[in-house]
């Protein structure tokens, strides 16, 4: 099996892929123009994140300026209400938000697959019990149980990545299980496992590989829905904490100043939307080409 | 289907008690109490004094029998006093419910009516320049973050209409004119995502729909092209979309959370984040436990509207 896992598996009509399967689908990307346009945003934003702070050089904490400065050549965002310049603020809140959103869709995708595998691979009372714990954390509106937990913990930005991850985690849950589940019905598992193969095996060579194409899909719908709940949780003041810049924080600041400095209003807001777009033109994207019943849809 | 309902309504019992469960843990398991906030930046109070707060509050009691007191005052009725005003909490719910729920309602009625038109339209003349703009703006309306939206719409009412949203809220039972001018803004920023979905499930399910056989019968049988798109297509392919808006309460509930924030409106989201803030165990249990109940209650009642609306569905 594999030996062979260029091999197309045909199941009820459906293409399962496997890995190199993908990498074929993935180049489709190419021909969809939303997807394209999802891939340079976010490359946009990480170039920016990388790179922005040795070509902007201007220092993100220093109050040297005027306040409120509207924007000039100098200052292309203007400057904020303690005389910081605005540009390097936002270029420092990509940082945090593509961190924020990695590392809290990575706690979800790794808790939320050994849930889900765990579930679905060992079914009956380990599956029962795992799936209620995650339906009743389903059973919540995703936002509020995200600041309920942002806020016990105590408002910081660590803390913010760790509720948003726990959030998260039944999604990726529920579909690893479901994945597996129909992974495992396949007949070359059955014959796996006729081999006397053990379960960690199993796992990682025949089912994990199988299982990727939905949760890459995952993995960028919940980057977007992440940065978008890190935003939210900073504007009310339960994630990255002043004086480091966030974009959701800089936003809940510019509200006092809003009629006099606008322009601090519409630019972290404005960061935050393009970012989230990204990542939602690449998940249609994709989904256009991994899922090819939606692909008209 | 009436034992099917009864199966599905008896098993929203253990996920209440569940979800109860969780809540007392998170708000009980994590760090920080309400005694804790109540005396921040107050180095004179020492332990013990804050022992004997804690002792009238109830909160020196073993956690089982604090639980079963909070589950008690769910099924009895009597809520208790909010922990930092002493204010019942009852009184707190009823004064809070009916914002929120308005906000949502209103929300939930302008996607609708807005987002199904959009998505016919789209869906009616595929991969045109119209159907292009219009699947990207329903992408643009998933990604606006709705607190933007809203600081956007006050920035341009306050600069072009030199209009302030009252600080205090309007009943409609008072003033239904200003209520609604006071909760335009609000209800249209939550309104945003849920319109943007409505849009795309709408195009994608009358897509669907289009290609179906009946469709074709339909127009080889030399119905009017309209009757076509109207009595066939869009009748049939709006039981996912109404199944959508249903399931998509999760996302009124929390727009409506950060929504109540920026506008100092007092419904449950506001009353829920002002506890955490303070502490307030017994303002938090309930408010969370009302959001999350909320949720699970519309969403079974969609899913057994949608066995209604589609005999085809088995329940099995």
């Amino acid at each position: 099996m594999s030996a062979q896992p260029t091999l197309e598996l045909h199941v009820g009509g459906r293409l399962k892929p496997t890995l190199p399967r993908l990498w074929l689908q993935l180049s489709r990307v190419r021909r969809n123009t939303i997807g394209i346009i999802g891939v340079v945003i976010i490359l946009a934003t990480v170039l920016v994140a990388l790179f922005g702070p040795l070509v902007w050089r201007t220092d993100y904490a220093s109050q040297a300026s005027r306040r409120l400065l509207a924007p000039t050549a100098a200052q292309p965002l203007g400057t904020d209400q303690l005389g910081r310049d605005q540009l390097s603020r936002i270029i420092h809140g990509a940082q945090v938000s593509l961190q924020v959103g990695m590392i809290s869709v990575v706690i979800a995708l790794v808790t939320g697959t050994i849930i889900g595998i765990a579930a679905g691979f060992y079914g009956r009372t380990v599956d029962a019990a795992l799936m209620r714990v995650v339906d009743i954390m389903f059973a919540f509106p995703g936002i509020v149980l995200a600041i309920v937990i942002a806020g016990l913990l105590g408002p910081s930005r660590t803390n913010a990545m760790i509720a948003i991850g726990i959030v998260y985690t039944p999604a990726f849950a529920r579909v690893v299980r479901g994945s597996t589940l129909s992974v495992l019905s396949l007949p070359y598992v059955e014959a796996a496992r006729s081999l006397g193969i053990r379960d960690t095996r199993i796992i990682l060579r025949h089912l994990l590989p199988n299982i990727t194409a939905p949760l890459i899909v995952l993995t960028t719908v919940y980057l977007s829905t992440a940065i978008l709940t890190e935003a939210a949780l900073s504007f009310l003041g339960l994630g990255t904490q002043p004086p480091e810049p966030s974009w959701g924080s800089m936003l809940n600041a510019s509200r006092s100043y809003m009629e006099r400095a606008p322009w601090l209003a519409i630019a972290p807001g404005l960061a935050i939307m393009v970012v989230v777009l990204g990542f939602n033109f690449l998940g249609d994207g994709l989904r256009d080409v991994l899922d090819p019943q939606l692909r008209d849809a | 289907m009436a034992r099917y309902a009864l199966r599905r309504l008896l098993f929203l019992v253990p996920t209440l008690v569940g979800m109860s469960i969780l809540i007392f843990a998170m708000v009980r398991l994590l760090p920080g109490d309400v005694v804790d906030a109540m005396f921040t930046g107050d180095s004179g109070a020492t332990a013990s004094a804050k022992q004997a707060v804690r002792k009238a509050l109830g909160l020196a009691d073993p956690l089982p029998v604090q639980y079963l007191k909070f589950v008690g005052g769910v099924v009895t009725g009597s809520l208790g006093q909010s922990l930092t005003s002493g204010e019942p909490v009852a009184t707190i719910m009823t004064r809070a419910i009916p914002i929120t729920v308005e906000l949502a309602v209103l929300a939930a009625v302008t996607a609708t009516v807005v987002g199904i038109p959009l998505g016919v339209v789209s869906a009616v003349r595929p991969n045109t320049s119209l159907d292009f703009a219009a699947r990207v703006g329903g992408l643009i309306g998933l990604s606006v973050p709705n607190f933007w939206f809203a600081t956007l719409a006050l920035l341009a009412t306050s600069l072009f209409l030199h209009w302030i949203p009252p600080v205090t809220w309007i009943p409609p039972w008072q003033d239904l004119f200003g209520n609604l001018q006071q909760m335009a803004i609000p209800a249209l920023a939550i309104s945003v995502y849920l319109m943007a979905t409505v849009m795309r499930m709408t195009r994608a399910s009358m897509l669907e729909v289009l290609r179906q056989d009946y469709i074709r019968t339909a127009r080889a049988k030399g119905a009017p092209s309209r009757s076509v798109m109207f009595r066939h297509a869009l009748r049939n392919s709006l039981i996912p979309v109404i199944t959508v808006i249903g399931f998509q309460v999760g996302t009124l509930i929390g727009g409506a959370t950060i929504v109540e924030v920026i506008f100092g409106l007092p419904g449950m989201g506001y009353t829920l984040v002002q506890g955490i803030f303070s502490r307030d165990y017994t303002v938090i249990q309930f408010a969370a436990l009302f959001l999350a109940s909320v949720f699970v209650v519309v969403n079974l009642l969609v899913d057994l509207l949608y066995g209604v609306l589609d005999p085809r569905i088995e329940q099995a």
